[in-house]
């Protein structure tokens, strides 16, 4: 089928007004919420119901095209970049609550609702935990596919924990029911977190959990990072396991200072929100707990937010930390390495060493509860070398978090941007396992290929003899 | 050579792989065990002449205190490594049965507990096997070693297929090691119980708390021959506070008899043991939490013994063999079951885990072929056939 047919088709199937293909339409589209990679596609086709995106990837099928899932665009690792000669299925058309079933602690949505309507949808007695900053404008089939974490997942866990259905197209465009009850493999769990790469979910049943009686949020300011990290670590071997327990450096104080006006005091070294949630008795208890443990452990001032104005405030700041920093310089590369919690301040100390040594400025933001750090580095895409330098510093970072033990994202997902990094943390052996399974749910290589894995791979017949493929004779692609 | 079984038990994981990798390329089967707790659930297969069993792979390879994290390989028990993370004031959130420190019949191991994804009532607060194994290293069918995730408690780096093999019955490849996210032990605990005579109020009360913000670290059910009750159990700073409002709210749901107990400790290990079935057979089932009235008035049809997970709507139903046919049509509609303890005449006639053939079935397969393409671990004992 040639390009133009499978546009007619795609336009048949989603109505001509919804399958867009002028450069400049397409443009949109380019990037997610990583502007350093930019693709134009073949098509965007905009699906209305779970119907049309199956005969979209069916009709990709059958015309051998590959295609990319998109959800709200504000992934953070390149995972929803079109694919050139590709069709990109963006899912915004799709944001229907289907189902809220607070008897059973559940709500069926589609891919396209937000992160936040969601726990809007069973508010005021339940919430939906994992909370991305972006939590406003991101989709749920996003958070499936990237398995989103956020400020509460050191205590909540992260989106697999909270996923107990899904209906999913397969490359192919068969449709799977996946729940999380039934007998057989973890074929939910493994499709969480899977980039798109799997297939794409349509419909998404989620647990969701009551709301806490009581919240308790404090911010204690600190001379430097390893005293505030020595609070954590007193915090967390007391057996106190926060909501939340977040970090800034700074640099990141300074900027979000400057956005938000919270009153922040500017010669901090590292600004420390802590927030305990749960059964009243429980919270007032390890609160006070907690404040004696900040002070203990160096903390100069000590605010705790009297209403929920002043909570909000604390969070309004912390959450506007990655976008203040333009306030800083034009650009910044964002990482998402993650630590042992025990080697922060040694890691900490290494990316100091680092950005003195390359001559920029690296700002701090980090879930301090579960070592997840990140690094903002700031660079002027007007100086020549720069934007280079500042990938290479970037680079440079996940390595010592890979190094002390750690892993290279943490929650914005390996997408193309970290696919180069994978072999710091995964030997040949593990990528070939890895492979395994996107063979089995897509061997045709339709469902977002070129993210993840770290070169391009073929999925061999299984079992069968072994018959060389012409990308394998042409040395495009190898096999495992 | 029917009938002699070779048993092997490698002490490193490079031995555990070359038995498979042999094994494949001579075409045999191999059957993988750990502590053998579990060796009769899942399908009836065709017998192994080959036998792996983890018994000495059994280090604690890591525990980071500091980091709530440690790295098991397969073979140890889970109640030994239970004893070392508690000289820190840790656990491992996972109370199957057969696993208990304080029980003597604690052999279950780590490595089969993940396999079969076997819980007990902590996993109302902090989930399954699959929600607390952070990452893995297995041995493929091929003989291949492969890890996957991280040993920190937030990592999205490639598939996540600890998630995959947990649960999975050990027909995918050996489980070498697993590594885990720990909790902090909790200071205190208590339990309010209180008990009904109506399914449906018993029922009703288990839900009011399920939707109540108070954090319980286990809400199990408990029922026989038309009476039970609920079991609540707190955990913290101030457990018996907060038990003592829980008691209210069972009394205000109409339960009688209700208490408040530190001394809880037998409570629930009488809620694991109900688990496990000796002479009858072991149905769990898996429904939606609103439907417990239901599956407790199925069970009273048959005879059943019931204890479960009411928030979670995961019950197990213990009935006499003769009856489980008759359980499994009584129970509500969307229902999933699986025979977990039986007599092996009834594992030959009733298939298990239900056979209901789709595409997820189909998918399975696929993935079967794709980490074990000679079908070398566990031949059959899966869904399906697999």
């Amino acid at each position: 089928m040639s390009a133009s047919a499978l546009v007619s088709r795609l336009e048949a199937l989603c109505g001509a007004q919804y399958v867009l293909t002028h450069p400049h339409a397409l443009a949109t589209y380019g990037s997610d919420g990583l502007t350093q990679y930019h693709q134009i596609p073949l098509a965007v086709a905009r699906p209305g119901t779970a119907q049309q995106v199956q005969a979209v990837v069916r009709a990709c099928y059958e015309a051998g095209v590959p295609w990319v899932a998109r959800g709200a665009g504000t992934g953070l690792s390149g995972g929803a970049l079109p694919v050139a000669e590709g069709v990109l299925i963006a899912l915004s058309r799709l944001r229907r609550i289907i189902a809220v079933d607070l008897d059973d602690s559940a709500i069926v949505v589609e891919p396209g609702v937000t992160n936040l309507a969601i726990s809007h949808a069973v508010s005021p007695t339940h919430f939906f935990p994992p909370d991305p900053s972006s939590q406003i404008v991101c989709s749920i089939g996003g958070n499936v596919a990237e398995n989103s974490g956020g400020a509460h997942c050191f205590k909540y866990g992260f989106t697999t924990n909270y996923v107990i259905g899904l209906e999913v197209v397969l490359s192919d465009g068969t449709v799977v029911e996946l729940d999380r009850d039934d007998p057989g493999y973890d074929l939910l769990g493994a499709f969480v977190g899977s980039e798109g790469t799997l297939g794409v979910a349509t419909r998404i049943r989620l647990r969701v959990i009551p709301v806490p009686e009581s919240v308790r949020t404090l911010v204690a300011f600190f001379d430097h990072t390893s005293a505030a990290g020595d609070a954590v670590t007193a915090i967390v071997s007391a057996g106190i396991v926060p909501g939340a327990i977040e970090m800034m450096d700074r640099l990141s104080i300074k900027a979000a200072e400057a956005a938000t006006h919270a009153g922040y005091s500017l010669d901090a070294g590292a600004a420390l929100i802590v927030e305990l949630d749960g059964p009243e008795e429980e919270c007032n208890a390890r609160f006070e707990q907690v404040m004696t443990l900040c002070s203990d452990a160096g903390a100069r001032d000590v605010r705790v937010a009297e209403s929920e104005a002043e909570r909000a405030l604390i969070w309004k700041t912390r959450k506007a930390a990655f976008a203040a920093m333009g306030r800083i310089a034009p650009a910044y590369y964002v990482q998402d390495g993650v630590i042992p919690r025990t080697r922060l301040s040694e890691v900490l100390t290494r990316i100091d060493e680092l950005a003195t040594e390359y001559g920029l400025q690296v700002a701090n933001v980090f879930h301090a509860g579960d070592g997840n750090l990140h690094p903002l580095v700031c660079y002027d895409s007007a100086r020549a070398g720069e934007p280079e330098r500042a990938e290479e510093l970037a680079g440079l970072i996940v390595k010592a978090c890979v190094d002390a033990g750690g892993s290279i994202t943490g929650e914005h997902g390996v997408g193309v941007d970290k696919k180069r990094y994978m072999p710091e943390m995964f030997a040949e052996p593990d990528l070939d396992a890895f492979q395994r399974l996107r063979c089995a749910f897509d061997p045709h290589r339709l469902a977002n290929p070129g993210k993840v894995m770290p070169t391009p791979r073929l999925c061999g017949e299984v079992p069968g003899p072994y018959r060389e493929h012409p990308l394998e004779r042409s040395g495009v692609a190898e096999r495992f | 050579m029917l009938g002699s079984i070779i048993a092997a038990r490698p002490a490193t994981f490079e031995a555990a792989a070359s038995v498979l990798a042999r094994a494949s390329a001579d075409g045999h089967t191999v059957r993988l065990r750990g502590g053998g707790t579990k060796l009769a659930w899942g399908r009836v297969g065709p017998e192994s002449p080959i036998e792996l069993c983890t018994a000495r792979l059994a280090q604690v390879v890591e525990h980071n205190a500091g980091d709530l994290t440690a790295v098991l390989e397969a073979g140890v028990r889970l109640a030994d490594a239970q004893k070392r993370f508690a000289t820190a004031g840790q656990m491992l959130a996972l109370d199957p049965p057969l696993a208990s420190p304080a029980s003597s019949d604690r052999n279950a191991t780590i490595g089969g507990i993940v396999a079969s994804g076997d819980s007990g009532p902590l996993r109302h607060r902090y989930g399954a096997p699959r929600d607390l194994v952070l990452g893995m290293t297995v041995a493929l069918g091929d003989g291949t070693i492969a890890q996957s995730g991280g040993k920190v408690i937030k990592n999205v780096a490639g598939y996540d297929l600890a998630k995959l093999f947990a649960g999975s019955f050990g027909t995918l490849g050996l489980i070498l090691s697993v590594n885990v996210r720990l909790h902090p032990e909790p200071l205190a605990h208590a339990t309010a119980l209180g008990a009904g005579g109506d399914p449906t109020t018993v029922a009703a009360a288990a839900r009011a708390l399920a939707a109540a913000p108070l954090e319980l670290d286990a809400l199990d059910i408990a029922w026989r021959a038309g009476r039970g009750g609920v079991l609540a159990r707190c955990a913290g700073a101030n457990p018996v506070e907060r038990a003592q409002r829980v008691a209210k709210m069972m009394r205000a749901a109409g339960l009688q008899d209700v208490d408040v107990t530190e001394d809880d400790d037998a409570l629930w290990a009488r809620q694991r043991a109900g688990q496990r079935s000796s002479a009858g057979a072991m149905v769990k089932v898996s429904a939606r939490p609103s439907a417990l009235a239901e599956v407790l008035e199925a069970a009273d049809l048959c005879g059943g013994v019931v204890v479960g997970r009411a928030a979670l709507g995961v019950s197990y139903v213990e009935v006499d063999p003769v009856a489980v046919k008759r359980l499994l049509a009584a129970l509500p509609a969307g229902a999933r079951c699986i025979l977990l303890d039986a007599p092996a005449e009834l594992r030959a006639e009733i298939d298990p885990w239900g056979g209901e053939d789709g595409p997820a079935l189909e998918l399975m397969r696929q993935v079967k072929s794709r980490f074990d393409p000679t079908g070398v671990c566990n031949p059959r004992l899966f869904v399906g056939g697999i």
